[in-house]
């Protein structure tokens, strides 16, 4: 029996868990996959936005400016790379500046501070690579980047450590209510709790839909990108934004907290929620819109391509607070599109504290600070490097040359808390694939130390969980049932 | 820190390049020499072709990959040669000052007087080439696939589409087919191979894998693991022909899309790089633009046979001795450039001095080529000129500079090297 089942650890997810760790209780967070970020926490803009594209009044515009406020502190006690870059919203007409001066008074209204309309003259100056058609632009001086996944990871390090359970690849079957308790079915067994959180990301609507009898229609809604190597200095020292359309805030090209390039999203609305392949034609669309901004786009330097599927609420707000038409002790965050990462620490305090509240759980005075994620040895002097290595010789070694990442941090990554336990995992808790080779030398290694850590077979180890395995069998398993098929 | 250990050459790399360098500027007199490999074992990417083919040139047998590089390791052995594996260089100083780490010394660094580069090269990977599509598991580098299977004891799929006609994804469609795997295809975004003829034969002919010249991967399917890989047609300009889509049910897609130097030491040394071959610019002795940092094998320009290798790491092995002996060689410059059809001659400048021994300008052609000719020009005047049956992308074309021709060009500010369609009058 528990007080709290969370579903899903995304970054709502883990923000909620991080709050409600401050209490009494148990707690755990119920994952479809195999990790935490699996889904669109892991593959968006990484923006902190400051807030001034959503309308005054939403909910939308309230999490957001309070998150982005919390975010550099938040950042720092996580240990998580965030970098307050600024932003600039490009105006190319007159008609764009009307958006401007709109986006700037809507900011104002929102609470957003630093924010001003800057001329041509001054845009080329603060950033040379800049399309010299621009005409105007907002100068958003709160913008941010974050890494995403590593907000998330780190969130739900710290959940873990202050007593949350999570629990993974336990898609949600079903949810019933019953004696007073929710009894949430799922292929890892069936989990009886006081109160239920939906944090499902765009899954949201499917669960607010098994609870609540006014549904919730979720939108899938794919966003690809293009990622170059960090090698190549990213054009832009700022998020540059386009002006916002309909279907979101357009294609950005912005250095991601890691220095890398990231060019994207395209928007376009799918029928499975779950489906993050690229294509072609959404691939050409970003660099064709990114042209605007940076007439040189040069995707030469590419390592990666990768999309997202956003969580887009008919509703067009997000949904936070206790579920509405359900039994007592169901609360969600549902429908959290852009700007939810900025929004997540905000969203992850309030609804945490709701939720507190209504089962009066403790406060518990035990609550443990953060314990600090390993410094990556790519970022350490030699004075550390050499220091690292009379600590711990696996330092010594080397397993991903792109991004310098040592088998000393690829051990804590499995290790710790909420360890990784694929080559995804692994990747995204210390960068290990993340380079130019994306993988190459790396993931043979990676697949051993995954082995002896996890003390599985070689043909165990996934790429991302699930069946995606990446060795079939031995040679003479493979050798023998071809003879057998003769 | 401790103080850099002081040495007279410091080779960084312990595959085919890196040993036939030590082994030379060890016959060239150097004692105080140290040779540092990131991997457990010397022997470099050798250790994992256990096909045969190696050798031909050098000692007129056909060897596997780990004989080949055994019979440099064995002549290591027997010099006493310092290799120390396990130590992965962390940077190279523009003052030859060299940081490396391992688990037995941590942090460690060198002094040398001479510094050879031979880190050799890495796979282009899936992202490099945007192929759109699920990012799934199944998707491999030739090279990692090659690796699972011939050190790891492990196949990584079943049912195999091969993109690219480099030459480690044709060794690998055979080495799949004789494990039980059904190749179905190879694709080649470019008219022509870009790999060995003897491999398009004996890989994939002698086993009914289809080549399929022009075609390209257009979309990857699968959610967890892959299911399937759409191909198409290209036209002239390497653009998919809608309706000539064909798809393919694979659990497994390898990558043998090229090769890259791997040249971020080089370039934090300062070393100057061409854009061309993605390796260091180099003189006639292969030493870079900075004094003393030499550069040979694939860190220098992708080889297509490992004895070209070995013979380009003797003289860069050699002149790294020399130089840490104190010999400067002086001498006048003369550029060498890329001419029609030619695509990155190596080394790209030539030092005339005294001393006329043979130089081989390398390159590659920039498509296939019948009954063409050579033609070496000095300041524009051929000096040279000889036929060839074929010249193709897939294999090095070697262009002797000897005596006789370097004597003709003694004069000149540039040399250059061209494909022709007529003989050139000398």
């Amino acid at each position: 029996m528990y007080d709290v089942l969370i579903i899903g650890a995304g970054v709502i997810g883990c923000a909620v868990a991080r709050k409600l760790s401050h209490y009494q209780g148990k707690i755990a967070v119920l994952e479809r996959a195999e990790d935490v970020a699996d889904g669109a926490s892991k593959a968006n803009s990484g923006i902190v936005h400051a807030g001034f594209d959503a309308k005054p009044g939403t909910r939308k515009a309230y999490y957001n400016v309070k998150g982005a406020k919390m975010y550099a502190q938040v950042a720092k006690e996580l240990g998580v790379p965030y970098n307050p870059v600024g932003a600039l919203v490009l105006a190319f007409s007159e008609e764009d500046r009307a958006t401007i001066e709109k986006l700037y008074e809507q900011g104002i209204k929102n609470g957003v501070d630093g924010l001003e309309i800057i001329e041509r003259d001054e845009i080329l100056k603060l950033e040379p690579n800049t399309n010299p058609d621009v005409v105007c632009a907002l100068n958003v001086k709160t913008s941010a980047v974050v890494s995403p996944y590593e907000m998330t990871l780190a969130l739900s390090y710290h959940a873990a450590q202050n007593g949350v359970e999570f629990i993974f690849d336990a898609p949600v079957e079903s949810v019933r209510y019953e004696n007073e308790n929710w009894h949430v079915k799922t292929p890892k067994g069936e989990f009886e709790a006081r109160a239920i959180v939906n944090c499902a990301g765009v899954g949201s609507g499917e669960i607010h839909n098994m609870i609540s009898d006014k549904p919730l229609n979720i939108i899938p809604r794919r966003g690809e990108y293009y990622l170059l190597d960090h090698t190549v200095k990213c054009p832009f020292s700022r998020t540059m934004f386009q002006c916002p359309s309909k279907m979101g805030k357009g294609v950005l090209v912005s250095p991601t907290a890691h220095g890398n390039a990231l060019l994207g999203p395209s928007a376009e609305e799918v029928e499975d929620a779950y489906n993050t392949d690229t294509t072609r034609y959404g691939l050409d669309f970003v660099f064709d819109k990114c042209r605007l901004t940076w007439p040189k786009v040069n995707t030469r330097p590419v390592i990666t391509t990768f999309a997202g599927v956003r969580a887009h609420p008919d509703t067009d707000d997000f949904l936070i607070g206790e579920v509405s038409g359900a039994p007592e002790g169901a609360f969600e965050a549902a429908g959290i599109e852009s700007p939810g990462l900025s929004a997540a620490p905000a969203i992850g305090e309030e609804l945490g504290e709701m939720v507190a509240e209504h089962l009066k759980l403790p406060d518990t005075r035990m609550f443990k600070k953060a314990v600090p994620l390993l410094k990556p040895f790519a970022g350490m002097t030699s004075e550390e490097r050499a220091e690292a290595c009379k600590q711990d010789p696996e330092y010594g070694r080397i397993v991903c040359r792109c991004e310098v990442v040592t088998e000393a941090e690829i051990r804590d990554a499995i290790r710790r808390p909420v360890g990784a336990r694929s080559i995804d995992g692994v990747k995204r808790r210390t960068r290990a694939g993340m380079g130019r080779c994306q993988g190459g030398f790396c993931s043979p290694r990676v697949l051993e130390i995954l082995v002896e850590e996890l003390k599985c077979d070689p043909t165990d180890v996934t790429k991302s969980g699930g069946a995606s395995n990446l060795l079939v069998g031995t040679l003479s398993d493979i050798a023998k049932e071809a003879r057998g098929h003769e | 820190m401790n103080n850099p250990i002081l040495v007279d050459v410091l080779v960084i790399g312990a595959g085919p390049a890196g040993l036939a360098a030590a082994i030379a500027a060890k016959k060239a007199g150097v004692d105080n020499m140290i040779i540092l490999e990131r991997e457990d074992q010397p022997g470099g990417i050798l250790r994992q072709c256990i096909h045969n083919g190696f050798g031909l040139h050098r000692f007129k047998e056909e060897l596997t990959g780990p004989e080949y590089a055994q019979r440099d390791i064995d002549t290591a052995r027997e010099m006493n040669l310092d290799i120390r594996t396990g130590v992965t260089v962390l940077s190279v100083s523009e003052d030859k000052v060299v940081t490396a780490v391992s688990r037995e010394n941590g942090l460690q660094q060198f002094k040398a007087k001479a510094i050879v580069l031979a880190m050799g090269c890495r796979e282009r990977p899936r992202g490099a080439l945007a192929i759109p599509g699920a990012r799934c598991a199944g998707i491999y580098s030739a090279g990692t696939a090659q690796k699972f299977v011939n050190l790891e004891g492990y196949m990584p799929g079943r049912k195999v589409v091969i993109l690219g006609s480099g030459d480690i994804g044709l060794i690998m469609a055979r080495r799949m087919t004789l494990q039980g795997a059904k190749v179905l295809a190879c694709v080649e975004l470019m008219p022509y191979s870009s790999g060995l003829n003897r491999n398009i034969v004996q890989c994939l002919q002698d086993y009914d894998i289809p080549l399929y010249l022009s075609h390209t991967v257009i979309d990857i399917h699968g959610k967890d693991r892959l299911t399937g890989v759409t191909v198409a047609k290209v036209d002239e300009n390497r653009k998919p022909i809608p309706g000539t889509e064909m798809e393919f049910d694979c659990d497994t897609l390898l990558l043998s899309v090229g090769l890259i130097p791997e040249n971020e030491l080089s370039a934090g040394a300062g070393v100057e790089l061409s854009p061309i071959t993605s390796g260091a610019v180099v003189s006639d002795t292969l030493e870079t633009s900075v004094p003393g940092v030499f550069a040979c094998g694939n860190v220098l320009h992708v080889h297509d046979l490992v004895d070209h290798v070995s013979n380009e790491s003797f003289r860069a092995g050699e002149m790294a001795a020399r130089y840490a002996k104190g010999e400067r060689r002086t001498g006048r410059e003369i550029v060498v450039k890329d001419g029609a059809g030619v695509r990155g001659v190596v080394p790209q400048k030539l030092l005339m001095t005294e001393e006329k021994t043979t130089v081989d300008l390398m390159f590659r052609p920039d498509r296939v080529y019948r009954d063409h000719y050579l033609t070496v020009y000095a300041d524009g005047k051929a000096i040279s000129s000889v036929k060839k049956m074929i010249l193709t992308p897939g294999e090095m074309v070697v262009q002797p500079l000897n005596e006789k021709l370097l004597t003709a060009c003694e004069n000149a500010k540039e040399i250059s090297v061209s494909i022709t369609a007529e003989k050139a009058q000398i």
